[in-house]
């Protein structure tokens, strides 16, 4: 139980860390803002200076770091090099899309502070130029830059009040950018993301038009302060009680000078900007390399096999590919879990044929497919336990084809003793339909460890937790037929859900004084559920550790 | 691209336009800007776009899923009958409240999401898409009392026939005592 926890902890601290620079940063610029060089500018728009630069600065942060968790033959990479020294460290990488998101919800949140600050800044520029007169100094600041060669200091600079805000690139850039971020995020609602990816990806691409116009933002300048040199020989402390006075003969205090901020955007950004690119270059040249379709095999209950081979393709148990098939769509790619095993001589994926892209069903031999992968933590731990607790959920189990798989080839190629002697498998499953191809697996592995008086090796459970009333008539009259009426596999099918006290106190009774792998894919509620039981089964000498694989 | 239901996207970009406009509405409104005017009709506008748009539509194919608490809401809107049920009629009108939005700074952003839902709206209407009430039909329950009195109309579950055929080695171990106590009418 303690190996879920670390990893958890290393998550958490992690997104800690992350929150905590957004927060050092938002302060920091905040009382940056509080300077003395800002002074006149704060004159005219008060605290909302810094409520509209803090944002900023996190908005920089941020869309630095919202490039870098979907570039995943990068992660892949790195992956790779971590995972000699830390696997957990290795397995932060597979929540790139978790963390993604994270960091998307942040920059709308930032983006919303930074608008509503920059409307009461708009605001009290338009006020200083358009109302007040000689005696009043957000005038006369507002003035600086009027027919008097100086550089000025409120971006307003006529009278006219049609929407000034077009005339400036931060205004216009802004609105440009920040309705390309509502598009987005309104696409990538779990809806329409779901139900239609095409949508979802295509508007996504607007992120182009999102960096373009952030980087060009800052570009006008508006952000003004005075100048150091200014400052040398006008403080505003001091000066500005005279600002009648200023630049007239007599007065020490001449008018003060300003300059705009730099452009910082881009320093923050253009790294990101070119590892992403190169992931879309890898992208194409990965798609380019020639994918075969070895053999299609049509599954029942609309499951379709394809099996391919890759030049210099190497995969692990319960990783997955994406594929693309140009002849449906040049630009998507999608993510299918391996069914194979390693130790086979090619690879394959099972495709249910549900939604758009997967309903063309012109899948041929000889068929040109790409493919980018495999990605994902390997699920090698399995094999460093003695005995195994394999939980999958309906569609959860397919990653455990692969491992079930690879173990019995462990088994009979190598033929040296492999560490794992004995497999608990749980299928839980709300109906039969998408069941036969599994089933089939299932049988032909019966079959073989049958031949080989393994027969013991695997003891399988598949619980049925939704069935019907002509299924329950059908098992009545066969029930005692030696095979299962529904699977055709000797061990039976089972109904309801599985009594985990039960399960893991045989277990725990099988197996005195070895350490349990307890192995999920499927809802995190059952995730719950088996972590307790773990807790709850690890004592006098039989240890249950629960492993939460990000399949 | 798939065969897609257009309106699904344009009631979410709608929701989220109505909430942009609202909360500009309101920042304009609070701060007392000059155009104030256009900002308390955002405010109005975003909160009736909001109302309209917080009910999801039946879709035409695939499970839909509603938002939480929109039953009161969807019979608000169901009962204006075709005019929220069309999407030419909701694109022109999201288009019309998106106008006054745009004369002002805090409002602008509202307008134009609310274009943006407008143009989606409008794709949808072209592709003879409509508005549809999610409603559940409501099951008549028979209150649980009742049934509980008659007897079981079928037989309890049991092993085939062969299996409960008396065992004629052992009658006495195939005797039982019947529970229920057996009158007989002489």
């Amino acid at each position: 139980a303690y190996h879920v926890s670390f990893t958890y902890l290393c998550l958490f601290v992690s997104q800690l860390v992350w929150l905590g620079i957004n927060a050092f940063l938002f302060v920091h610029f905040y009382i940056v803002f509080l300077d003395e060089r800002f002074y006149y500018t704060r004159v005219l728009l008060g605290h909302a200076l810094s409520w509209a630069r803090a944002p900023a600065a996190c908005l920089n942060f941020n869309c630095m770091l919202i490039l870098l968790p979907v570039c995943r033959n990068l992660l892949s990479f790195l992956r790779g090099t971590i995972q000699c020294c830390s696997r957990t460290a290795a397995r932060q990488l597979d929540r790139n899309i978790t963390f993604h998101k994270l960091v998307a919800y942040m920059i709308a949140l930032h983006t919303a502070i930074h608008i509503i600050a920059h409307l009461f800044n708009f605001e009290r520029f338009m006020n200083a130029q358009l109302d007040g007169n000689a005696s009043d100094i957000n005038y006369v600041l507002s003035q600086i830059g009027n027919g008097d060669n100086r550089s000025f200091l409120n971006p307003i600079r006529t009278n006219d009040t049609t929407i000034v805000m077009f005339t400036t690139i931060a205004g216009l850039t802004g609105v440009v950018i920040t309705l390309a971020l509502i598009l987005i995020i309104t696409s990538s609602m779990e809806v329409i993301r779901r139900s239609y990816f095409e949508v979802f990806w295509f508007t996504h691409h607007l992120f182009v038009v999102f960096f373009i116009g952030l980087v060009l933002h800052g570009v006008g300048r508006i952000v003004r302060g005075q100048t150091v040199t200014s400052l040398e020989n006008h403080k505003p402390n001091e000066c500005e009680k005279y600002f009648e006075q200023w630049g007239k003969n007599g007065s020490h205090c001449q008018y003060p000078e300003f300059a705009g901020n730099p452009p910082m955007t881009w320093k923050w950004v253009v790294a990101p900007m070119f590892l992403y690119l190169c992931e879309r270059l890898i992208r194409f040249i990965r798609s380019q390399q020639k994918v075969v379709i070895t053999k299609v095999v049509m599954h029942p209950s609309k499951t379709l096999e394809l099996q391919m081979k890759k030049k210099g393709f190497k995969m692990e148990v319960g990783q997955y590919v994406f594929m693309q098939c140009p002849s449906i769509s040049q630009l998507e790619w999608h993510p299918f879990t391996l069914t194979s095993a390693p130790e086979e001589d090619h690879f394959s994926v099972h495709i249910r044929i549900v939604g758009d892209w997967t309903e063309h069903t012109g899948f041929q031999q000889n068929m040109s497919m790409a493919v980018d992968g495999p990605f994902g933590t390997a699920s090698e731990d399995v094999f460093r336990y003695e005995a195994v607790v394999l939980v999958g959920a309906g569609i959860g189990v397919t990653p455990f084809a692969s491992i079930l798989k690879s173990v019995w080839y462990k088994h009979v190629q190598e033929n040296a003793d492999i560490f794992t002697k004995k497999i608990y498998f749980y299928w839980l499953c709300p109906e039969t339909q998408a069941f036969e191809w599994f089933a089939d697996l299932l049988q032909s592995l019966e079959g073989q460890m049958g031949e080989k008086d393994m027969s013991d090796f695997l003891s399988y459970n598949i619980y049925l937790t939704r069935w019907k009333d002509k299924e329950a008539a059908h098992l009545r009259v066969h029930h005692e037929a030696e095979n299962d009426p529904i699977t055709g596999l000797k061990q039976k099918t089972l109904y309801g859900k599985p009594n985990w006290d039960t399960e893991f106190s045989t277990i725990a009774a099988k197996h005195p004084g070895s350490k349990v792998g307890v192995f999920l894919c499927g809802p995190p509620v059952l995730g719950e559920q088996l972590a307790k039981q773990c807790i709850a089964h690890s004592e006098s000498g039989v240890k249950f550790i629960f492993n939460k694989e990000n399949f | 691209m798939g065969k897609i239901e257009w309106a699904m996207w344009a009631n979410e970009q709608a929701l989220a336009a109505g909430l942009i406009y609202l909360t500009g509405g309101i920042v304009g409104v609070a701060g007392q800007f000059r155009g104030w005017q256009f900002a308390a009709f955002g405010v109005a506008a975003g909160c009736f776009v909001c109302m309209l748009e917080y009910p999801r539509g039946k879709r035409s194919k695939g499970t839909s899923v509603a938002r939480t608490g929109q039953y009161c809401f969807t019979v608000c809107v169901k009962a204006f009958g075709p005019l929220t049920q069309n999407y030419y009629v909701r694109a022109l009108l999201h288009a019309a409240l998106s106008v006054p939005g745009g004369f002002m700074l805090a409002t602008v952003l509202g307008c134009v999401c609310l274009g943006m839902a407008s143009l989606i709206y409008l794709s949808a209407a072209i592709h003879g898409e409509h508005w549809e009430p999610i409603l559940l039909t409501k099951e008549v329950k028979t209150a649980v009392g009742e049934s509980i009195k008659e007897p079981p109309s079928n037989p309890p579950p049991r092993p085939p026939a062969e299996l409960r055929r008396k065992r004629v080695e052992d009658v006495e171990g195939a005797a039982y005592v019947n529970p229920m106590p057996v009158i007989t009418n002489e």
